[in-house]
């Protein structure tokens, strides 16, 4: 052991004199980094979500959607005011409060909206976490970092839209537990968590899972992209979003 | 200048210190420590990194294992002998050590370290 020791500090001396004398450009890279993406990932700049309401609007159809989304992510059922929640929907009226107007078609006021977290483009959530849990990608998901999130709250009193659901209780005591994903973490309490498009399926080349099951009623894409399906269907159909003048520029467009 | 009961303040100082210091001389004669002894996976002979790294670095590698996977995006470790690995502890950590008892817990008992991992990551043997 101490003869190692020894040797460690000798070849730690003569590294530190072979970086003295080192090219500049060598030092300065900041140290070889091992990593890279997967190269069966999906790759955008920044990622965005359409969805047709005139396809998808029933209660039902949302729900399936929301039990693909929480199975594979292990998010608890609770009922009431301690909801934890990823995907879920609500009226025309509590979605589009700023686009409301009451001689709009009956029928859009009967249908329900999905919702999600939008991964606005600026995310006050990121602005306002105190300890960079949240973060804003470079490919413009909005994604949490739940090993430092502190519970503090500020990114629920952040975001307009509800995207957000504090674990108040020990999130295992409302799962089934022999029916986790074990491919995914759970939770613990006293973090705040959300929808996270799926990153981890675009890491291995896979669709978010409700845009999967949503059976083409959902397009996902990158909308830097021209040539994008997401940006093909914002071309071609009227879509809205959810509360505009908060000026955070949400990546989840509705098709009305 | 003569020292007046200097005996018996001598004879207590060396009591006091020998009651002080016993716990410790009765321990190292009686208790010789002995190194947890871990499960190692079957399968496997190798680790992700040497064992004597993966010894004393596992927690920073974890540590930057979730930065780059989380932060970075990059998810595709290469090790020092040019492998590759899928960064992930519950995918490619408890895919060989599927006992946590018999592995993780082994050590981190001994050193009387409880990290939090499990709070969040699924373990293999599956929560009850
Ligand atoms: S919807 Fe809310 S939680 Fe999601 S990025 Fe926007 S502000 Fe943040
Ligand atoms: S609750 Fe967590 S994610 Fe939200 S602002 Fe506080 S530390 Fe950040
Ligand atoms: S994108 Fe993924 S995480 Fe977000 S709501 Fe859809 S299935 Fe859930």
């Amino acid at each position: 052991m101490k003869n190692n020791r020894r040797t460690f500090i000798k070849l730690a001396g003569i590294a530190a004199a072979g970086l003295a004398v080192a090219p500049k450009a060598l030092a300065s890279s900041g140290g070889h980094s091992p990593v890279k993406a997967n190269p069966k990932g999906l790759h955008a700049t920044q990622w965005a979500m359409v969805i047709d309401t005139t396809k998808l609007h029933t209660e039902e159809e949302i729900a399936k959607l929301a039990e693909a989304c929480h199975a594979i992510h292990n998010v608890p059922k609770i009922e009431g005011h301690k909801e934890v929640k990823w995907l879920w929907s609500d009226t025309y009226a509590h979605t589009f409060p700023e686009q409301e107007n009451p001689h709009l078609a009956e029928e859009v006021h009967h249908r329900d909206f999905p919702l999600l977290c939008n991964h606005c483009e600026n995310p006050p959530c990121v602005r306002v976490c105190p300890t960079k849990a949240t973060y804003k990608r470079p490919d413009g998901i909005v994604a949490m970092d739940y090993h430092r999130c502190i519970g503090c709250r500020y990114c629920m009193a952040g975001c307009p839209y509800g995207s957000r659901s504090f674990n108040w209780g020990e999130p295992r005591k409302n799962l089934d537990l022999s029916k986790l994903n074990p491919e995914f973490p759970t939770r613990m309490r006293g973090v705040v968590e959300k929808c996270n498009f799926c990153v981890e399926r675009l890491a291995v080349g896979k669709m978010p899972a409700c845009v999967e099951a949503s059976e083409g009623a959902m397009v996902f894409g990158d909308l830097n992209d021209p040539d994008s399906e997401v940006r093909q269907v914002l071309r071609e159909k009227f879509t809205i979003r959810r509360k505009p003048t908060a000026g955070t520029e949400p990546c989840v467009y509705y098709v009305i | 200048m003569k020292m007046h009961y200097g005996f018996p303040i001598i004879i207590g100082l060396v009591i006091f210190i020998g009651m002080l210091t016993a716990p410790f001389a009765v321990g190292t004669m009686t208790k010789v420590y002995k190194q947890p002894e871990l499960k190692m996976p079957v399968g496997e002979k190798e680790c992700i990194e040497s064992k004597e790294f993966m010894r004393e670095q596992h927690m920073q590698l974890l540590n930057d294992w979730r930065d780059w996977a989380l932060r970075d995006g990059k998810r595709i470790y290469t090790n020092h002998a040019g492998k590759e690995f899928v960064i992930s502890l519950q995918n490619t950590c408890m895919k060989c050590h599927n006992n946590k008892a018999d592995f993780c817990d082994k050590c981190h008992t001994d050193a009387g370290v409880s990290p939090y991992c499990w709070d969040c990551h699924i373990q293999p043997e599956g929560l009850k």
